[in-house]
């Protein structure tokens, strides 16, 4: 099958202008018989159910979180981008395109992520309308900050919890459609199967997770809007059930998953503190307007990092990029990091860590506070006072977070921050539609690969997941639907759902039947460790090649020597864990796949093959300007290239220097 | 290592809601400080597994303190010894060496049980659906800047918002309440310019499902606010009884 | 709902009774206090006499102790109803629950100081309204309030029974005082601190004043 983006012909701006006003419409009455099956409920999942819901459709809704407003959204932290320009500093959906492309590293597709730039003002409009409580200025109107990688402030947010604000007004909207009876809900509730007829996506099995019970559930169209895979490396950002099921199972239905290997590492996360870690924690990418980064110039320096004077520490970003500094992108940050830790010149006790230093712009505060206050030659400790104050103003929560964890008093001592895992660009493949390669299968948010091309700008995620769901899926979607509008709903009696559920319940018993001597976790710990040390901030053939093999282990093992406690017919945490990382034991393969095929440096993904010679990252334009999109047949994959055309964009080598 | 701990566990098993459920003590040992209190139940089930019992079943998934999930009542206090935090955020440095520490799930009729440590609180979904929202369907908004909002509304509109729906006010009221957790949206959107419209109606239909869902009334003894991982204030109550009148003595319709 | 009924049937309605009834009785207690403090005039009971007879017989004043048994039955059965409803929300309780962490001690127990406040009101009845408004003894002369008070006094075991009911009435009033405000919803960032402390010293004043009046009676400080 050829991959056929469907990207509607005219200039740049017309596109979706003209699409939305020639996109087949479905009349109200035939909406009544219309059923729409959306996995997850996250900012893509909820926004899409209250809005299709609205629309008339008949919407079903599942997620595995005891609420919808649990989904993992609701721990972004910083803000979300649109193009309002309300700051007056010449910000445009032009602009916004330009730096969504750029900072993706030209590796995402023009029309989708000009769509959702010319969305991103009606996003904020949306939210503020529903109640969602936006930091503002005296004068009563929205507050913009800046974030890394733009040089317009164009980030809305409230405080330090700008996901969960977003996501608490999508849940509302969703609450209310429930409440009316044009959304069924479906807590604690897992999608495992994909149930295709004649060629298109009809239904799914979901596992009801209390009573373990397996449920069919038909539909006209299925979303799948489950976010991301970072959990492949055990470690992450993630939440701890955040996974890949449901993406997977719907490519291995026939949906293409598009550029797999592409995932992006945060440069400033708390680092890990031993064996036992299960998660990581994010501190915002906003710290890095104030904190630098630094590192001793004497490789293993074990002193305190006070007792380090100026002139033995090296700002290694200020150093390497004089122009962003400190607010490099994030895939460029992460990079640095890691470069200086492998180089010996790591801190604490792990030396898998660099200094985020506060102290200097503490004194640049306390020096403007005292001056407001008209203290004349303050004293050292009285200027450092006033300064603690001002940041803590400003990140007092996140502080706090910082102690919390560390048990270290980051007002005294530097903070200790190293990259780590935290979103993923690649996913479904999905056309200008949002549509997989599956007719009727549709996939949005962070689960398909479209807006963010080999690099995630922050502040982007929220809008792209919110674009998806509000705004376009309620148009494209009637594209497919308008050529449904016969078919009746299809008995979950059809011989493919018994099959679908057969193949489901085969899995289980099969997990279950194993009956060996390791944990879930023992095997996720180790795919995790492969994933991080070969394909995860800088990877070379050898190693891929390498992982490669080692997941194959791996796997086999698992399917030989698991040990899941437990029944099928019972609330099972083992089990559900049982299935995911079984999932992920199956796309860590991919993305070694996919980062070993991708010969080139691009956004998150470096090869150490292609680098400058100063160990910048190197773009092969000339072969790989192309989305991988790898299509899933009996345990292996093929390959189908989707040429990206950049018709309005100059591409151009980044820099940040 | 040197500092880490031994500790005696003491946790609630009930094999599902209808078993009646009982105490089980376990012993952990080499606890690390650095370790959260859901890293050391990793380890306890990950030693349960390894002798093939069951592991113990508990809601958890950011672990960042954000998403509302994790929910265990440790030592008498939800969410544990310290105040302004999640479970998932509470370390083991707040515990020592030797100690007998006792885990129970949330306690209230309006959140049964479902395995171990494992409630349902579908009972605060129920109650949002009832009026928790703005009716605004997709598309019809006008211009974030078009209402001012002053930056006082926004902030206290904010600081009610904040809250995650853990349960933990339930929890920790001798009533087994929801107010904290109802008045904390109420107030929200009463504050807000958005919100007016339904202003009266939503504070009837709230209270109303919140009555039907079974949890207790207020008694004002502040157990919520004083546990709230958010600090959700006591006002909001005050707020809500507020709103709640004149939704029934002033507003004019049903 | 009814315009009125959401009073009785809703959870706030119900604590919103509790907190207009309990300010009421505030109000009647204040007056109480301060009519009874005048027994430490130490005149003999002249001046207290006076005021009581005023008591006795102003149209307004009976009229008043109608609505005053009212508000306190409806406080009460209210209370009671609330408390019971309340027990139940939780039927499963919990093995360790270390309310003093988050809250105080008596504002966990208001059912049970309202319960000691109805046994005390009972004793306290029979001893003087019993005596003062349905018995013909005061009003025909026969004998004074405060004769009356003297001899009700003079058994210790009362006095502690007084005693017991005071404290009783202490700790019921310092939860009981802020938070009918709070049911109310009058609750502000500016006033509440200052109602706060005015419910405290309220509290702490009533009560030393209701403590000395059996003290001072029993062991004869005033005459």
């Amino acid at each position: 099958m050829s991959l056929n983006s469907n990207i509607p012909e005219g200039k740049l701006e017309e596109k979706w202008i003209k699409y939305k006003s020639t996109v087949p419409l479905v009349n109200p009455s035939n909406k009544r018989n219309l059923e729409v099956l959306i996995i997850g409920s996250g900012l893509a999942g909820a926004s899409a159910a209250a809005s299709l819901a609205e629309l008339g459709y008949k919407v079903k809704c599942f997620c595995f979180q005891d609420s919808p407003r649990r989904a993992h959204s609701i721990a972004a932290q910083g803000g979300i981008n649109a193009a309002k320009n309300y700051q007056n500093d010449g910000d445009s959906i032009y602009r916004l395109f330009y730096d969504t492309i750029k900072g993706g590293d030209y590796r995402a597709r023009e029309a989708n992520v000009y769509r959702l730039a010319e969305i991103s003002p009606n996003i904020i409009d949306q939210c503020v309308a529903q109640g969602v409580p936006f930091a503002r200025e005296y004068g009563g109107m929205l507050s913009n900050r800046s974030f890394g990688g733009t040089q317009v402030q164009r980030t809305f947010y409230a405080a330090g919890q700008t996901g969960q604000q977003l996501l608490l007004g999508a849940y509302s909207a969703l609450q209310r459609q429930i409440g009316m009876g044009n959304v069924q809900m479906y807590n604690r509730h897992e999608m495992l199967e994909i149930v295709k007829i004649e060629g298109k996506a009809r239904g799914i099995i979901a596992r009801n997770l209390i009573t373990g019970e397996l449920e069919r559930h038909f539909g006209h169209a299925v979303l799948i809007c489950s976010g991301g895979y970072g959990n492949v490396f055990y470690l992450s950002t993630n939440a701890m059930g955040s996974n890949a099921t449901a993406a997977w199972k719907a490519h291995k239905s026939g949906a293409y998953f598009g550029n797999p290997c592409f995932t992006q590492i945060h440069p400033t996360c708390i680092p890990v503190s031993g064996d036992h870690q299960s998660k990581l924690t994010l501190m915002s990418e906003s710290l890095r307007n104030d904190g630098r980064i630094w590192v001793p110039k004497k490789s293993n320096d074990n002193r305190n990092p006070n007792e380090i004077p100026e002139e033995e520490r090296d700002y290694y970003l200020e150093r390497r990029y004089p122009a962003f500094g400190n607010l490099v992108p994030r895939d460029v940050a992460s990079r640095a990091a890691k470069e200086r830790c492998d180089a010996g010149f790591g801190v604490g006790s792990s030396k898998m860590a660099v200094y985020l230093d506060f102290k200097f712009n503490m004194m640049r505060y306390g020096r403007v506070e005292a001056n407001k206050m008209g203290i004349e030659n303050p004293s050292e400790n009285e200027i450092l006072k006033l300064g603690k104050d001002v940041i803590k103003e400003k990140y007092g929560n996140l502080f706090d977070m910082y102690m919390q964890i560390t048990g270290e008093n980051p007002y005294e001592t530097p903070m200790r921050i190293y990259p780590a895992v935290h979103y993923t660009m690649g996913g479904l493949w999905v056309d200008y539609n949002l549509m997989t390669t599956v007719p009727g299968l549709y996939s949005l948010g962070e689960a398909n690969f479209s807006d963010h091309g080999a690099n995630r700008l922050g502040a982007s995620a929220l809008m792209q997941g919110l674009a998806d769901g509000y705004f376009v899926i309620p148009y494209t979607i009637g594209a497919y639907l308008a050529n449904e509008i016969s078919v009746k709903p299809e008995s979950t009696d059809h011989q493919a759902f018994v099959d679908a559920e057969n193949s489901v319940k085969e899995t289980i018993e099969k997990l279950l039947s194993i009956n060996g001597t390791k944990s879930v976790d023992h095997y996720h710990k180790k795919l995790g460790k492969v994933m991080w040390d070969k394909c995860g901030m800088a990877r070379n053939a050898k190693g891929l090649q390498e992982a490669i093999d080692e997941i194959k282990v791996i796997r086999n093992e698992f399917w030989q020597n698991l040990r899941v406690t437990g029944k099928a017919n019972e609330f099972n945490p083992e089990l559900e864990k049982a299935g995911r990382v079984a999932d992920f034991l199956e796309l860590g393969e991919l993305m070694c796949i996919d980062a070993l095929h991708r010969n080139e440096s691009c956004g998150g993904h470096f090869r150490e093959e292609s680098q400058t010679n100063e160990g910048e990252a190197l773009r092969n334009d000339q072969e790989f300007s192309y989305v991988a999109a790898w299509e899933y047949s009996q345990n292996n994959w093929k390959l189908h290239k989707e040429e990206l055309k950049f018709e309005n964009i100059k591409i151009a080598q980044r820099s940040y220097k | 290592m040197s500092g880490n701990m031994n500790l005696t566990l003491k946790v609630w098993r009930q094999k599902s809601n209808k078993d009646k459920g009982n105490f089980e003590e376990f012993k952990v040992n080499d606890i690390s400080p650095d370790m959260s209190f859901l890293e050391m139940f990793d380890v306890l089930n990950e030693q349960l597994i390894s002798k093939g019992n069951e592991p113990i079943a508990f809601d958890h998934d950011c672990r960042e303190g954000i998403c509302g999930m994790c929910s265990m009542f440790i030592n008498g206090r939800p969410h544990g010894p310290k105040e302004g935090i999640t479970t998932c955020q509470l370390h083991m440095r707040s515990f020592a060496d030797g100690d007998t520490i006792i885990v129970e799930p949330w306690r209230a009729n309006a959140f049964p049980v479902i395995k171990d440590l494992v409630v349902d609180r579908s009972a605060f979904d129920r109650i949002v659906s009832a009026g928790g929202f703005v009716s605004v369907n997709t598309g019809n908004a006008q211009d974030g800047n078009a209402i001012p909002i002053s930056k006082n509304d926004a902030d206290i509109a904010f600081a009610a918002a904040a809250c995650i729906g853990c349960g933990a006010c339930v929890a920790a009221c001798k009533n087994a309440s929801a107010m904290l957790f109802v008045s904390a949206k109420i107030n929200q959107l009463a504050h807000l310019p958005q919100g007016q419209p339904e202003r009266m109606q939503r504070a009837r239909a709230m209270v109303h499902q919140m009555d039907k869902e079974g949890f207790g009334a207020c008694t004002n003894t502040g157990a919520c606010s004083a546990e709230c991982p958010k600090e959700i204030s006591l006002v909001n109550i005050a707020a809500m009884n507020c709103e709640f009148v004149k939704a029934n003595v002033v507003d004019s319709h049903e | 709902m009814g315009a009125f009924s959401f009073l009785i049937n809703s959870s706030i309605g119900k604590k919103i009774i509790m907190g207009i009834t309990g300010i009421f009785l505030v109000v009647f207690l204040a007056v109480h206090c301060f009519v009874n403090s005048l027994i430490f005039v130490n005149d003999g009971g002249e001046l207290f006499n006076k005021a009581a007879e005023f008591m006795a017989h102003n149209i307004l004043i009976r009229t008043m102790e109608i609505f005053l048994f009212l508000g306190l039955i409806i406080h009460a059965l209210q209370g009671m109803n609330l408390t019971f409803k309340n027990m139940n929300a939780r039927k499963v309780k919990y093995y360790k629950f270390n309310g003093n962490a988050n809250s105080k001690w008596y504002s966990r127990s208001m059912g049970l100081l309202g319960t000691l406040l109805a046994l005390f009101l009972i004793l306290h009845l029979k001893h003087f309204w019993y005596v003062s408004r349905l018995t013909e003894e005061i009003t025909s002369g026969e004998d004074t309030l405060f004769g009356e008070m003297k001899e009700v006094f003079a058994n210790p075991i009362v006095v502690a029974a007084y005693i017991i009911g005071v404290i009783s009435l202490t700790y019921h009033l310092l939860h009981g005082f802020q938070s009918a405000f709070q049911s109310l919803g009058l609750n502000h960032r500016k006033y509440t601190p200052f109602i706060k402390s005015l419910g405290f010293w309220y509290s702490i004043i009533i009560s030393v004043l209701f403590a000395a009046m059996p003290l001072a009676v029993h062991f004869g400080w005033i005459k």
